[in-house]
């Protein structure tokens, strides 16, 4: 165990070291953040002086090496734009964005497992060819349209949710979390649930697909003749053995989500990562964009990690190799 | 007690059941009938695609869609199974009739441990708690030949092999004490010294604990030495039925006789095998007469113009044949 936790860590460090060499030759090659940073107007030897104070003036290795060591220390230097450690704006703006994926996550899995499970046990019932249907649209119904339609309908239309912005926030850890008031949850639904209906087509399908499988094996049958319920059948023997794909596909999404929910972020207002990262591209806030990528790439990281502890959580023949 | 034995524990009145598949109805089980007293074993013989496992689990309505009972009574007990509703049936399945399947690598659940799945039964069927379950599930985990049973309630099934695993199954079906247990082939999937070690302890299991069985096999052999009674099954129906004895002495019906040439002798190894020729025909699309006549020795022109009715026989036997064999025929 401490064997296979020690090779995990490793294999983390690898995958984030090769991020941020990859990040950093991106960085080097798209235009030259010195402009953002001095005065239209600079002279030649401003400009000159601001690189140097940037260690831009370097070469490429000894700036990797100057970027790595620092980002190792945890410094990340500072945005250009708010004059503010990057860090830290990209963490103010985290928790927003966490915890509208979380409740898009768990929205998508509360509904998506049972009418999965249902579909699957009853693949030719006219419900089940509904649900199937429903899924599909909430797979290629783009997810700005549908933000923009909730938006229109309920906020406009109906006027029972807000459109945009956070609402009030509770205080917990330091942390600001919509969760805690009324008013935050008012806040966080339309655009949750925007973000939520493309996950939950998906989960859908999979636990769909993986019921159909696990409903022809003979030990969901042997289960019925033992004289288990039919429910207990389904979610207690049958749920269990579809789960791997689903919880694999469930780890990706929920990466995906925080990583990019720019636009429903966008459409919503909503106050989080997604939001400053589009703005920090498009004003070149190299230190911010870094720290964005290398945050991302550590969430895939511990998420993959995760997944696979859940893996043998699930399936005692799986064990942490 | 007199009056208890003449009323058999279950009786099958003119079982059908059909599969309405895209390639036309499959009449899997059409016209079944056959009765099981307390504590006697019937085997079910017939090649593949006979009907057996389908009778089976029409008895524990487990027949899905595009499968339904179309018709015909299930007495167990006097009460129809073929009318019962779902809860009245999950409650008689593993309390009172219980089934043992073909396949042990695949009818355990492979992410719950074995006392687990064995607990489940207890629960589901007694008022039994939970130190008395686990106690239960011991003793019999036990009494099925598996040592360290306390150990080995902990164990997931892919830590057993096959032939511990068929045990662990038997248990399960032993577990709460029914009347009737339905073992589809129980044996088949394992190896031969294994199969024999299962078939004793299934024998001694019946005979101690009273209950009956419907044995299923293709393999004469093995319900001989096992079963009170047998019905053999042709496309679904049932061609032959009678005691063991006299059945495997001097069967009527053409098709028992080759099921029965067929068994491997192993005191006369030169001998060769003699197959029954031919193939099971299609059965969603069954010749006019007796189903069996493209592959029978004594068939002639009537055989091709009606189906035989079941008849009474010699000694104990009944059989649907228009000439059958008779005591010291030779084929
Ligand atoms: N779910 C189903 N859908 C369609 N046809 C089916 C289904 N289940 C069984 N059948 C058909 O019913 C017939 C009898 O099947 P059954 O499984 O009872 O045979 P069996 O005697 O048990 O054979 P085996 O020795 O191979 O187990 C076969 O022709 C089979 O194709
Ligand atoms: S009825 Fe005719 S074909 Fe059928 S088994 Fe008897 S002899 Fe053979
Ligand atoms: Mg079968």
């Amino acid at each position: 165990m401490l064997g296979y936790l020690l090779k995990r860590l490793i294999q983390m460090i690898l995958v984030l070291w090769v991020v941020s060499v990859i990040v950093f030759l991106m960085m080097s090659f798209t235009g030259d953040p010195v402009f953002m940073v001095v005065p239209i107007d600079a002279t030649d030897s401003e400009i000159a002086q601001a690189r140097r104070l940037l260690g831009l003036d370097q070469s490429l290795p000894v700036q990797y090496w100057k970027f790595l060591s620092s980002i190792v220390q945890g410094d990340f230097g500072r945005s250009y734009v708010f004059r503010q450690p990057a860090m830290t704006l990209i963490l103010e703006r985290l928790p927003a964005t966490v915890e509208m994926v979380l409740v898009a996550m768990g929205l998508a899995v509360l509904v998506a497992i049972p009418l999965g499970v249902y579909a699957g046990a009853n693949p030719n019932g006219r419900l089940s060819r509904t649900i199937m249907a429903g899924s599909l649209l909430g797979i290629s119904l783009p997810g700005f349209w549908v933000g923009m339609v909730l938006i229109y309908l309920f906020a406009v239309h109906w006027g029972i949710f807000p459109s945009s912005g956070r609402g009030d926030t509770g205080e917990i850890f330091g942390l600001r979390i919509s969760l805690l008031t009324l008013d935050g949850w008012h806040h966080i639904a339309l655009p949750a649930i925007t973000l939520s209906l493309g996950t939950m087509a998906i989960l859908l399908r999979m636990t769909r697909a993986g019921m159909m499988e696990v409903s022809r094996q003979d030990f969901m049958k042997f289960a019925r003749a033992k004289g288990v319920p039919r429910k207990d059948v389904l979610y207690g023997h049958g749920l269990k053995n579809a789960l791997i794909p689903v919880v694999t596909i469930f780890g990706l999404q929920l990466g995906d989500l925080i990583a990019f929910a720019t636009i429903t972020e966008t459409i919503f207002s909503w106050p989080g990562m997604g939001k400053l990262l589009i703005d920090s591209i498009y004003r070149a806030d190299r230190p911010v964009i870094v720290v964005y990528l290398m945050l991302v790439a550590l969430i895939f990281v511990v998420i993959n990690f995760i997944v696979d502890l859940v893996y043998t959580l699930i399936d005692p023949r799986i064990s942490l190799k | 007690m007199a009056q208890e034995s003449e009323t058999p524990l279950l009786a099958v009145r003119d079982l059908r059941t059909w599969f309405h598949t895209f390639s036309g109805v499959v009449k899997a089980v059409n016209g079944v009938s056959f009765e099981i007293g307390e504590g006697e074993v019937m085997g079910l013989v017939g090649e593949s695609g006979g009907g057996k496992s389908v009778i089976g689990f029409s008895v524990l309505g487990l027949i899905d869609s595009p499968g339904r009972i179309e018709g015909g009574e299930i007495l167990f007990d006097g009460e129809d199974l073929a009318q019962a509703g779902e809860e009245r049936l999950r409650h008689i399945r593993g309390r009172h009739i219980s089934m043992v399947f073909q396949d042990p690598m695949t009818s355990l659940n492979p992410l719950h441990t074995v006392g687990r799945q064995m607990d489940e039964v207890l629960r589901l069927h007694t008022d039994l708690g939970a130190a008395e379950r686990r106690k239960a599930c011991i003793d019999m985990l036990e009494s099925v030949g598996i040592s360290r049973a306390a150990e080995r309630l902990k164990a997931y099934p892919h830590q057993f092999s096959g032939g511990m695993r068929q045990r662990v199954v038997i248990a399960i079906a032993l577990l709460a004490g029914p009347r009737l247990i339905i073992a589809d082939e129980p044996t088949t999937a394992l190896d031969v010294t294994i199969q024999s070690q299962i078939l004793k302890l299934m024998r001694r299991q019946i005979a101690e604990k009273g209950a009956s069985m419907i044995l299923i096999t293709h393999d004469l052999a093995v319900v001989s030495e096992m079963a009170d009674h047998i019905t053999v099954l042709y496309c679904g129906k049932v061609v032959e039925r009678g005691r063991t004895r006299d059945l495997i002495e001097s069967p009527a019906h053409p098709y028992t006789r080759g099921l029965i040439d067929s068994i491997p002798d192993p005191a006369a190894r030169h001998d060769r095998l003699r197959q029954i020729p031919g193939s099971v025909p299609d059965i969603r699309a069954l010749p006019k007469g007796c189903n069996f006549r493209e592959r029978c020795p004594r068939a002639q022109a009537l055989c091709a113009e009606t189906e035989p009715d079941l008849t009474k026989q010699h000694r104990s036997l009944w059989a649907a044949c228009h000439f059958p064999l008779v005591p010291g025929d030779v084929q």
